[in-house]
């Protein structure tokens, strides 16, 4: 369980990072990395070049913008967290936090890195969806924003083209009435399924290929799980049904 | 015997370097070691056409690739460890496999590089060309052996064996009631959180073969290398440093590992390591726990067990290296702690395309408590009696030890019970148990049991006081965290007076101890403690007549307390341990120490020879101790658990054990080991299994997705003891490894059928499996309207 | 990089793991690896102050950061930091190769919670596996740990 050969370059700057990107054929960002790393150690990922990017200087900062929390690349989730920011202008985005993975992980982990791996079991595509927020992607072509609608697009994948850099990440401020509800095997697993609640918007994961939004009244409507070791389609579908009352019962 | 050591919560001497990083475990010996990687099998069941190692071998850094016709044990087959007359169809692999593989993980090629990253890399270069055959995954395909695993092995069945007490058939039909039951439990897997590692160093110019393994069983792995390499014994050593769990699986020799790391390292006359990676330990390793159970019932109208005949498929993996241990293991451990007047009990070994099995912690004893204790609730049900009411009455009761069972037991000898006291242990389980808690969906579930531990043949000891009044004391079988160096530590230092800070224990070192056989089967305080109680016996003895001497008194008259031998009763005429062990040795030559009071022209104590007639050196002796049977130690569960019965999450309430181990040596390091068996009784009843395809692909092989519990999944646990003596040993212990693991799955399973009012028939369950239950449960209810 | 305090240039090849670094390249063995995909917690070690699995850094990634691991705790001969003391006088461990990551976490945990509540014990713990002591004892180990820190 040891990482294949891969080029490795570690850029100073977001500019230098597009510019690597738009270059190297077949290169992975490697930011928090707890996601990648096992997938390089497993050699289920063997990536040509890494960009690293945790070199670059001001790129961790969590900041108001427009009402909202904006996450920067860098910013590591267990600082995010903790940040007085964040419990302020949106608290359902350090409560989310809390049930991803382990404190340990999270030290290391950055949001925009969950955001950008996209794995459909994890808890902030669902969150920045329920929200509303948009990431921030930045390429030598220039930058733009990528509404969470439009950010998911299959298991795993993004909208980001593989040039470009997910710079920052935004959550709206949100002073509504919010939760968010998971069953998982064990504390900090992926979730079977789980349910992210802010006022009457009701954002799902775990229950198909991205995060869905879904209607509180009717949540399984339309949605076609997949199945695996721990959870049947059925399973999921009832406890989509299970923990959308949860939430909304209070 | 004074005992101020025995019995008491000692802390741990060993703790120290281990907390401060200085532990020292296989891999971390380097010493400009080789790495290497095993390529292995990705199919269940293949011919191998073609094995193209030159791409591998062509790589910078790779320094050897072996396969199968590189070695010059290549078409050997590796031992049948434990044979016995019923396994007629005993099948081992080869070292690599060279024509057929039978589980995913079977070794086909052997590369040693500068690094493991470049062993890797080169294992991913050696082209092996597969031709796949027919998969055979669960028992239930293999007693149906519509493909065989083994060309030449029938119906896929290894051994059959049959076994019966009194009449059962007799007493069946006689039975007013008869109830039938069909039982299951899947593999599951020992996963210490250290995988297996092997380093080895051929020192030409001494002619010696050191190999640091992490096994259970140091003494059998030299034996058998000193076979192979065609070496005498005395130019192997086999040390098994600090090992990070073991749990069964590590007592199993030889994983290809073992002889092909020696092998490389004397061929290559460079030291070689191999350290195993968590995802090669899911499919290498052996696993165990498969079985499937027809059991039927005949009791009469106030729940007493009157027959029961058991009929059980045993999965054996592709092969049987281990013998059929356990399931005669199994079949003997069924009725428990209950009378069982009429038994019958058959079992299958079959061969599966899948991992060997070898024992895992309870090694085929959860399987047996989860048989019986169902077929009790299912008594208990049928006459709408209680449950704990149905157990009282089929217990064995105090006045019937010995009790025989009337079948084997793993030792070759007849299952006999040597002592215990099971009524008091559900009496004072329940009373730790408590009230029901308040609330929907709650269940109980209660579980006594019997485990057979101290299995021979023997282990033996060495203890040598050394002049600085320091004691040494070595036995053979390795520690993987039992807290050998203090146990021992308690028993020598009973013995000699001194104290435990004083005694240093090493175990697991061929160097230091060449003799005995492992650690496994709860046995370690029963064989290595009663050895070392034997040799510091002897050791205490000799101190005796050679203080007798000095104090020119009568040896029977002398008393061995605080680092000294003394007279009794006249604490102040006494020689320290020091000198005493100075005396042992009449020199000629001081070299300090003390040693000058023991040279040839200070005052002798004695005329005649300074060494007297049948006597030895040094005060130091070597004692053994062999079992005449197995001790049998027993205890009690009993839990509540409240079941979610939307998200069929599961909560433990409450969890008590009352245990009964005889003597108990330290009962700090006991409770860790109960602690820690909970534990995994838990992972194994509702987190952890093991989920095979029908390709024989291991889907979950990572610990992502073998859920090993964490601290949040693992309740607070509450225990107590009894102690009924065992009056088999000197020390009157009884074995305790394996007891916290055993009767888990049959107390959730009770719990949790009460819970949720699904019956539960297999293990183990799951939140989709408690659905899925629920489920049909339901649709009966709707066609049974 | 600096690891317990002494300057270390970073390897060569950039593949090659934190870990492994430190306990090949380093002689530093007391951090173990018991899974290498971040979930068992036996590698963990402190990167500037805070827990982190050296399974899933790369090492040239800790150039310019300062690397805690077990040996840096207590200095040989010295008298072991309180988590370590707690862990030995509550029984904390058995095998002791979950042991060192579980050390490491748990000085995380009291530098975040100095006075942690069971649940607070619970989930700064969750996220390292044990298979020996089924956890109770480490709890308790917490606790203590948090007493003797106030000391």
């Amino acid at each position: 369980m040891k990482p294949a050969r891969f080029g490795y370059h570690a850029p100073q700057s977001v500019e230098e990072t597009c510019q690597l990107l738009a270059s190297l054929e077949d290169a992975k960002v490697l930011a928090g990395g707890q996601s990648l790393v096992p997938l390089l150690n497993f050699r289920l990922a063997r990536p040509a070049h890494l960009v690293d990017i945790n070199r670059i200087g001001n790129l961790d900062r969590i900041y108001e913008r427009d009402g909202g929390v904006a996450v920067q690349a860098l910013a590591r989730q267990s600082t995010v967290e903790d940040s007085e920011l964040a419990a302020r202008l949106c608290p359902l985005l350090p409560a989310a936090l809390r049930q991803v993975a382990h404190r340990v992980i999270r030290n290391r982990g950055t949001v925009c890195g969950s955001l950008a791996h996209a794995d459909p079991a994890s808890e902030l595509p669902a969150v920045m969806l329920a929200l509303n927020g948009h990431v921030v992607a930045a390429s030598a072509r220039g930058q733009r924003i990528i509404p969470a609608a439009d950010l998911f697009t299959s298991v795993m994948q993004t909208a980001l083209a593989p040039d470009e850099l997910l710079v920052e990440a935004w959550f709206p401020g949100a002073h509504g009435k919010y939760a968010i509800a998971e069953e998982s095997r064990r504390h900090g697993d992926f979730a079977l399924a789980g349910a992210v609640r802010y006022g009457d918007r009701l954002a799902l994961f775990g229950v198909a290929a991205t995060p869905v939004m879904a209607d509180p009244r009717d949540p399984t409507k339309g949605l076609q799980p997949s199945g695996d070791l721990e959870a049947t389609p059925e399973f999921r579908l009832h406890l989509v049904r299970a923990l959308t009352e949860r939430l909304f019962a209070a | 015997m004074t005992t101020r050591w025995f019995g008491e919560r000692v802390q741990r001497v060993e703790d120290d370097r281990l907390l401060r990083g200085n532990g020292r475990f296989t891999d971390d010996i380097d010493q400009g070691a080789l790495e290497s990687v095993l390529v292995r099998s990705p199919f269940a069941h293949a011919r191998i056409k073609s094995v193209d190692v030159s791409a591998a071998r062509a790589l910078p850094g790779v320094v050897a690739v072996y396969v199968a016709a590189d070695l010059p044990f290549g078409q050997t087959d590796l031992p049948i460890l434990i044979p016995h007359p019923n396994l007629t169809h005993g099948r081992t692999q080869r070292c690599l496999a060279s024509q057929v593989v039978r589980y995913v993980g079977e070794a086909v090629a052997f590369v040693v590089a500068e690094s493991r990253y470049v062993a890797e890399d080169a294992a991913d270069l050696v082209e092996v060309e597969y031709e796949a055959l027919p998969v055979v995954i669960t028992p239930e395909a293999a007693a149906a052996a519509a493909h065989l695993v083994h060309d030449d092995v029938p119906g896929n069945v290894a051994a059959e064996l049959l076994q019966e007490a009194g009449e059962v058939d007799k007493a069946m039909a006689a039975a007013p009631h008869r109830k039938r039951l069909h039982l299951r439990f899947e593999r599951g897997a020992a996963s210490p959180m250290e995988g297996r590692a092997v380093w080895a160093r051929w020192s030409a110019g001494e002619h010696r073969l050191t190999v640091y393994d992490s096994t259970q069983s140091p003494t059998s792995i030299r034996g058998g290398l000193a076979v192979l390499f065609g070496l005498p014994e005395s130019d192997v050593e086999v040390i098994a440093p600090d090992v990070g769990g073991g749990f069964g699986p590590k007592i199993m020799l030889f994983y290809p590992d073992e002889l092909l790391v020696p092998f490389a390292a004397m061929k290559l006359r460079r030291p070689v390591k191999w350290t195993e990676d968590r995802q090669e330990h899911f499919t290498a390793v052996n696993q165990e726990r498969g079985q499937v159970h027809e059991v039927e019932v005949g009791f009469d109208a106030d729940g007493r067990v009157l027959a029961l005949s058991d009929d059980f498929v045993h999965d054996a993996g592709a092969y049987t290296p281990y013998g059929i241990i356990l399931p005669i293991i199994t079949a003997a451990q069924v009725p428990g702690p209950y009378r069982v007047p009429n038994y019958r009990v058959r079992f299958r070994d079959v061969y599966t395309n899948a991992t060997p099995t070898s024992p895992y912690r309870g090694a085929g004893r959860p399987h047996a408590c989860f048989v019986m204790e169902r077929t009790l609730d299912a008594i208990a049900a049928e006459l709408s009696l209680d449950r704990v009411e149905v157990r009282r009455r089929n217990l064995i009761q105090p006045d019937q030890f010995p009790y025989e069972v009337g079948v084997a037991w793993q030792d070759g000898n007849r299952a006999i019970y040597d002592s215990g006291n099971y009524p008091a242990l559900v009496d004072r389980t329940l009373e730790m148990l408590g009230p029901r808690p308040a609330g929907d969906h709650i269940g109980m579930g209660l579980s006594p049991y019997v485990e057979g531990t101290g299995v021979g043949p023997y282990e033996g000891a060495h203890v040598q006081v050394l002049v600085s009044g320091k004691v040494v004391a070595a036995t053979g079988i390795p520690n993987q965290g039992q807290a050998h160096a203090t146990v021992w530590a308690q028993i020598v230092a009973d013995q000699l007076g001194v104290d435990v800070a004083d005694v240093e224990v090493t175990s697991g070192d061929t160097r230091k101890f060449p003799w005995g056989v492992g650690t496994f089967a709860s046995r370690g305080a029963v064989t290595a403690g009663n050895a070392m109680h034997v040799a510091a016996g002897m050791v205490a003895a000799k101190a005796k007549r050679v203080a007798a001497d000095l104090l020119e008194a009568d040896p029977a008259d002398l008393e061995l307390e605080g680092g000294q031998v003394r007279v009794k009763g006249s604490p102040d005429r006494g020689v320290p341990l020091a000198a005493v062990a100075v005396h042992a040795n009449p020199m000629r030559y001081a070299f300090g120490g003390g040693t000058e009071a023991a040279t040839q022209f200070t005052p002798r104590p004695r005329p005649g020879p300074p060494l007297p007639d049948g006597e030895q050196p040094g005060l130091e002796a070597t004692g053994y101790y062999s079992p005449p049977g197995s001790t049998w130690a027993s205890g009690c569960h009993a839990a509540y658990v409240r079941v979610d019965p939307k998200t069929f999450r599961l909560e433990i309430l409450k969890y008590v054990v009352v245990h009964d181990c005889g003597r108990v040596i330290n009962p700090m390091v006991l409770e860790g080991q109960i602690e820690g068996g909970v534990a995994q009784g838990i992972g194994g009843a509702f987190y952890e299994r093991l989920a095979y395809d029908s390709d024989g692909q291991l889907r979950n092989a990572s610990f992502m997705e073998f859920l090993m519990p964490y601290a949040t999944e693992i309740p607070k646990i509450e225990i107590d003891h009894i102690e009924t003596p065992s009056p088999l040993n000197p020390l009157g212990v009884k074995g305790a490894g394996e007891a916290g693991v055993i009767p888990v799955g049959a107390v959730l399973a009770a719990a949790i059928e009460e819970a949720l009012g699904v019956p539960v028939t297999e293990m183990p369950l799951s939140p989709l499996k408690l659905f899925e239950l629920s489920l049909e449960s339901q649709d009966r209810g709707r066609k049974s309207q | 990089m600096k690891v317990n305090g002494v300057a270390h240039p970073v390897p060569v090849d950039p593949r090659r793991l934190l870990s492994d670094h430190l306990r090949h390249d380093l002689g530093l063995t007391g951090t173990h690896v018991g899974c290498e995909h971040g979930v068992c917690g036996c590698c963990t070690v402190l990167l500037d102050g805070a827990p982190v699995r050296s399974c899933l850094m790369l090492a040239v990634q800790a150039e310019g950061h300062e690397v805690t691991t077990i040996e840096g705790l207590a200095q040989s001969g010295s008298p072991l930091h309180p988590v370590q003391q707690a862990f030995h006088e509550c029984h904390g461990l058995q095998c002791g190769f979950c042991t060192p990551g579980f050390v490491m976490s748990v000085v995380g945990l009291l530098r975040e919670h100095p006075d942690p509540t069971p649940e607070q014990v619970d989930e700064g713990i969750a996220g390292n596996l044990c298979r020996c002591t089924g956890y109770a004892s480490i709890r308790r180990a917490v606790h203590r740990a948090a007493e003797l820190s106030k000391k």
